[in-house]
């Protein structure tokens, strides 16, 4: 295969317009699988997740999971969604061993959620509006080992392994409509839908939305048309593209891509094609089965679901203040700027500030301690800022200490310190590290006339009315009590001793 | 039953190649003959179905069955893997998937 013609971007941008579309697969956290009461935790030890419905052995019966279909419920209405007042799922069936039952259970054309939307924020703080078409149910597949093949891939793999620990977990695909008039903001559209479509579903918690992990995938549907012609390009589907950077990254190789085949003069085949997360670029998959292939028919092992819609409004009542609400919210109250907020939603410290508030810090106090000092300890460890060993409560604590004088600035810092090299509590490391403030006058009173008495001539100079040189002797004392010491009542008593 | 009404034989190559089944030309013709027999049968329920009959897929008129989201013990992987023609590492083992990746 020929390495594809890209077409430098603001070429295709100035030429062809965009088509975007985006499915999201969100895995639930529900403890149990859609159909099956075995657990859903990643990472266990292979196919022991598993019984006889998940594995499709003969007999067994599927039973829908309530909390599912309430999660899915609860997406759709906060997609601004309609809920279907009753649908079935149906058996898509495939020739493909990641389903053990040679079908997978999806809701095909009896989605429980249509015509929503959702508002985005882009990076200039405009709104931009994706129309959904859908929300439906239905259950991952296994995971395939290929074992054989050079990179773990199917081609010159020898065999598969597979494990279906993952299969049947409750999965929500989330469709939107197709996205016109993108242009050049296509691949930024398409990252900002995602993150919203995250941070949406991670308020509602009904899922960990970890792209890292796989409860979070997108697959990318993009074709061109020439600018202003009105005709349809064919569209390729990507698949695999599994962070948020990649999403933007995915949409623009592919206009890229695109475009230098339509000025070949060639047809754009429409196929689904496989994100490469270390070359940004996408390579081709199968030719893609029609839907007819996959012989949709309705699961006879389960019974049509009918929300009442009773049950509908209560869940419409347990959805969360969403995202964008609370920002703006948050906003008002910190008295930010919309720049100031969106840095702060950018360096994941949104959350961090506010549940610090929560545990009692004044705002100003907490906003600077996660976005200086915790956000340089995050960048030296290499690590996301809500992966910093030390929780909102741990730094109240220590904002805490600062205000009532019983630490000091400096001190603080050590304080974190030590809790985030596991040393325990604020309070723990300030007891096991000795660091509180020396606030007995008495202790302090000997050191300043300590020092004093070590620079007589400092010492003559102070009382000659030169206050300023009280500097020299606060710092011989703050050195004297290793920074223990409260420097303002240093400065006070050194004035007093020489008075 | 008129014949070749349900299923064409080249539905059925198409199927095979799906399905990676390996199915010579005289197996065609058999399995096409077959199949269109079977269905065939299978479509002579819809022949009694009359107007005031509703279409449906369920033989029990059930709706909203649920389970709540508790957790039920399953098998282990030992009990899992006991029924695969073969397995490894605790997993089962089949044949190289030829052509796609979902
Ligand atoms: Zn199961």
């Amino acid at each position: 295969m020929t390495a594809p013609t890209l077409v430098d971007f603001d070429d295709v941008v100035e030429r062809f317009d965009p088509m975007l579309g985006l499915e999201v697969h969100v895995e639930l956290n529900t403890n149990t699988k859609m159909f099956c009461g075995c657990p859903t935790e990643f990472g266990a030890e292979p196919n022991t997740q598993v019984c006889p419905i998940c594995l499709g052995l003969p007999g067994a019966l599927p039973v829908v999971n309530r909390t599912a279909v309430e999660s899915a419920i609860r997406i759709g209405l906060a997609l601004n969604c309609d809920i279907a007042p009753w649908g079935r799922f149906a058996r898509k069936n495939y020739f493909y061993p990641d389903m053990p039952k040679n079908f997978q259970t999806s809701q095909y054309d009896e989605p429980i959620a249509v015509n929503g939307y959702l508002d985005v924020e882009l990076d200039d703080g405009s709104t931009f509006r994706v129309e959904i078409e859908r929300a439906h149910m239905e259950e991952d597949t296994g995971k395939s080992l290929h074992v054989g093949g050079a990179t773990g891939r199917i081609h010159g793999a020898e065999y598969s392994l597979l494990d279906y620990n993952r299969a049947g977990v409750p999965l929500i695909e989330i469709v939107t409509k197709m996205i016109p008039g993108t242009r050049e903001r296509a691949p930024e559209v398409a990252r900002a839908y995602v993150t919203a479509l995250r941070d949406l579903i991670k308020a509602l918690g009904v899922s960990d939305v970890r792209m890292d992990q796989g409860s979070m995938r997108c697959d990318v549907n993009l074709s061109l048309s020439p600018r202003d012609s009105g005709v349809l390009g064919t569209r390729s589907e990507t698949k695999n593209v599994n962070s948020l950077r990649s999403v933007e990254r995915a949409v623009r190789y592919e206009m890229s891509r695109h475009a230098g085949v339509l000025d070949a003069g060639e047809k754009v085949v429409q196929e689904t094609r496989h994100f490469q997360e270390d070359t940004a670029s996408t390579r081709s998959g199968r030719i893609k089965e029609t839907s007819e292939d996959y012989r949709y028919f309705p699961e006879p092992d389960l019974v049509p679901i009918a929300p009442p819609r009773e049950w509908v409004e209560e869940l419409r009542g347990t959805l969360p203040e969403l995202p964008w609400e609370r920002r703006r919210r948050i906003s008002a109250e910190w008295g930010l700027t919309d720049e100031e907020l969106r840095d702060l939603v950018n360096a994941g410290a949104l959350d961090l500030i506010e549940a610090t508030v929560a545990e009692g810090a004044p705002a100003g106090e907490a906003r600077s301690w996660w976005v200086a000092y915790l956000t340089q300890q995050a960048n030296t460890r290499e690590v996301p800022l809500d992966e910093l060993p030390i929780t909102p409560a741990a730094v109240a604590r220590v904002i805490e200490l600062v205000a009532s004088g019983e630490l000091n600035n400096k001190l603080a810092r050590q304080v974190v310190d030590g809790v985030l090299d596991g040393e325990g509590t604020p309070d723990e490391v300030v007891a096991a590290r000795g660091l509180a403030v020396v606030s007995d006058d008495g202790a302090l009173i000997a050191a300043v006339d300590e020092a004093l008495a070590a620079q007589p001539d400092v010492a003559q100079k102070i009382r000659d009315g030169k206050v300023a040189a009280a500097g020299a002797i606060v710092g011989a004392v703050m050195k004297a009590t290793k920074g223990q010491a409260d420097a303002k009542r240093v400065r006070e008593l050194i004035i007093e001793r020489c008075g | 039953m008129s014949s070749r009404d349900q299923i064409s034989r080249d539905e059925v190559a198409h199927l095979a190649k799906l399905s990676r089944l390996a199915v010579t030309d005289a197996e065609l013709d058999l399995f096409a003959g077959q199949l269109d027999v079977i269905l065939g049968a299978v479509a002579r329920v819809g022949e009694v179905a009359a107007d005031d009959i509703p279409p449906t897929s369920h033989a029990v008129p059930l709706q909203n069955v649920f389970r709540p989201d508790e957790l039920r013990p399953g098998l282990s992987q030992e009990q899992a893997l006991s029924g695969a023609p073969a397995s490894e590492d605790g997993r089962f083992r089949v044949p190289q998937i030829l052509g796609e990746e979902q």
